[in-house]
């Protein structure tokens, strides 16, 4: 066996310039697959990372109705009780309670639907971006009568600056249309354009008094320290709250929610592709290599190399090929997704396009290591594959035919 | 005692709505220690005769027996084995491992035998030295000449200890001294070791140095000449 593998070894480097294509194009196959997946899970990341921390958080709570209409009656039940238990729960690191209406936003120069978000604005700073994401004036620190958040898709749409003023237009909880104007003190521009254009923050003590309880709040959300501990405190907190609904981000967003599901699909899907390209060239050049040498498999068989042995040579040949590829091109891969997954690759280009889909302009590559084992196997598996053929193709030939071949 | 005895083998090709007799109806028994040289036209079966001998081609008729066991009736796999046991081949363009030094393709045939490092060690080292060729041991067949090849083949088929080496036109491209030179080692294998040796040829300095002469033509047997 020892001879059949160095041979095997040898024929490998017979025709180094061929062999060097084969193994550059598997090295530059595996690299490129696994960049693009890697930049793939980078982007799902980003988007995932940026709606949790602006609009989704770990958990919310909501009443039943709530979610259907947006209807201003719609409040958690018993809020105060709610609100002591989030806070003495341990899995819990931060929350905020809000109202939440559905609005008519107008200026003299237009009209939007839109949804008025009152928040506890110190508490808020603790676990959503929208104070980090102000991008021009201040979040709710300098205007004292009734100052609002409002976004930059937002701004432009109804021509606001700061210092501006924005009429609300809505439904009171006994029917009543009610207008109030708000001052605009802080303009913020996420990673998501659609959020930006559909959503405005106030205070909740501005439109508390809407409301005969001035406990009323129409979402609790909630950070959790795990963002893996959600389902249990979902579990928790519905278990205490019937009447309330509660669920997890994943419950919010399924399409968020099965992103990373999808990527280990998508992975394999799109490094299959890859690599059923690449087994063609393997075949390709493992064939060529069989029908150039015929006349030694001939000789081979004719002076005693059993079958087995031809078809573990050929295998064998095949191995080594993709052995030599393999580490260079995850090593490749790997080094690179590192880098990119510190310095990020700058999208900014397309950061408008990106944004209509939630996403940030960088994008910080990631890829974990059991994708690097998974692609391994796979890549195995299709070589072995690959070298069938090939061998198959050695073990017809005709010794005493193969020996006269040219 | 017959080494080689063939019964009434023929062998029987197609060729577009043609069938061509490669061999027809050929017997005949080769003893130890014989120097065979197969002669004849292109055409005649030479090549044909000594695969089917060989174990490398089944005659469509007939019985191929050496050492009073019919080869004909082993399967593909028993052939194998049966020709690394027996066989020592010798072929027209050498055909030596390329990825091989000189002494590992000497030493090729016996570790397909399951021979140990120290046999394989000393056999191919005397076997190379009794080609001439001890100093180019570590050489690749690219690196030797033709002739130097061809010694290694020779050099190669002796290897298994086989009982008999088919040569297959072994001096068609050697120049004149590589040709001398190669037949003074086999003629002095013949000799010391008893070994049989039967080549297809049409090389006259091989049908000179030969003590049977078979003229083949259109498969048949038209001569069978002894020399003194």
């Amino acid at each position: 066996m020892v001879t059949i593998i160095k041979i095997a070894w040898r024929n490998v480097w017979r025709n180094k310039l061929r062999s060097l294509i084969v193994i550059t194009s598997m090295v530059l196959g595996l690299w490129s697959g696994l960049f693009a997946v890697a930049m793939s899970r980078g982007i799902n990341e980003q988007r995932v990372k940026s709606a949790i921390d602006t609009y989704l958080h770990h958990v919310q709570i909501h009443n039943p109705s709530f979610e259907y209409n947006l209807d201003i009656n719609s409040v958690i039940e018993d809020p105060t009780c709610v609100l002591e238990e989030i806070e003495n729960n341990s899995l819990v690191k931060a929350f905020s309670s809000r109202i939440i209406i559905s609005v008519m936003a107008s200026t003299a120069h237009g009209t939007e639907g839109v949804k008025i978000i009152g928040i506890e604005s110190e508490k808020e700073t603790s676990f959503s971006e929208i104070s980090q994401n102000i991008v021009k004036g201040n979040y709710f620190s300098k205007t004292k009568s009734k100052p609002v958040i409002i976004g930059q898709k937002l701004a432009d749409n109804l021509k606001l600056d700061i210092k501006k003023k924005l009429s609300v237009t809505f439904v009171d909880d006994n029917g009543d249309i009610q207008r109030i104007k708000f001052k605009v003190e802080g303009i913020f521009n996420t990673a998501n354009s659609i959020f930006d254009g559909g959503n405005i923050f106030v205070k909740k003590e501005d439109l508390i008094d809407l409301f005969k309880n001035k406990y009323a709040t129409h979402e609790i959300a909630i950070l959790c320290n795990n963002i893996d501990d959600s389902n249990i405190l979902k579990e928790n907190l519905a278990g205490l709250f019937p009447k309330n609904k509660v669920e997890t981000w994943k419950d919010i967003s399924p399409e968020l929610g099965s992103v990373q599901e999808i990527m280990v699909w998508f992975f394999l899907i799109f490094m299959s592709i890859i690599l059923l390209a690449l087994s063609f060239g393997i075949v390709n050049i493992m064939l060529m290599a069989v029908l150039e040498r015929k006349r030694e498999l001939g000789m081979l068989m004719s002076v005693g190399l059993n079958k087995t042995k031809v078809f573990l040579m050929i295998l064998f040949e095949t191995i080594f090929i993709s052995c030599i590829s393999l580490p260079l091109g995850i090593l490749l891969s790997y080094l690179m997704i590192s880098y990119y997954g510190q310095v990020g690759i700058d999208l900014s280009i397309v950061s408008k396009g990106l944004e209509a889909f939630g996403m940030k302009s960088m994008v910080y590559t990631d890829l974990p290591i059991d994708y690097y084992f998974r692609i391994t196997i796979l890549t195995l598996f299709v070589t072995l594959i690959s070298s069938l053929f090939p061998a198959r193709r050695a073990l017809k030939l005709d010794p005493a035919e193969a020996i006269r071949s040219l | 005692m017959n080494v080689i005895e063939t019964k009434n083998i023929s062998k029987l090709y197609k060729q577009a709505d043609q069938d061509i007799k490669a061999l027809n109806d050929v017997s005949i028994n080769f003893k130890k220690g014989e120097f065979t040289a197969i002669v004849g036209p292109s055409g005649s079966g030479k090549t044909t005769f000594l695969n089917t001998i060989g174990g490398l081609d089944s005659p469509s008729s007939g019985k191929v027996l050496i050492d009073n066991n019919e080869i004909t009736k082993l399967n593909s796999n028993q052939l194998i084995d049966f020709r690394l046991r027996n066989i020592g081949f010798v072929f027209q363009s050498y055909n030596l491992i390329p990825v091989l030094t000189a002494k590992e393709n000497v030493e090729f045939i016996m570790l397909m035998q399951g021979s140990s490092k120290s046999i394989r060690d000393k056999r191919s080292v005397e076997l190379l030295k009794s080609v001439g060729l001890d100093d180019q041991l570590n050489r690749r067949p690219n690196q030797l000449s033709g002739g130097q090849q061809q010694r290694v083949a020779v050099a190669r088929a002796l290897a298994s200890k086989p009982k008999f080496v088919l040569a297959d036109e072994p001096t068609a491209n050697l120049d004149s001294s590589s040709t001398s030179n190669l037949l003074d080692i086999m003629s002095r294998l013949n000799k010391k070791e008893k070994m049989t040796f039967i080549f297809s040829t049409h090389d006259q300095r091989v049908i000179d140095r030969a003590n049977r002469i078979i003229t083949l033509e259109d498969g048949k047997i038209l001569s069978d000449i002894n020399v003194k």
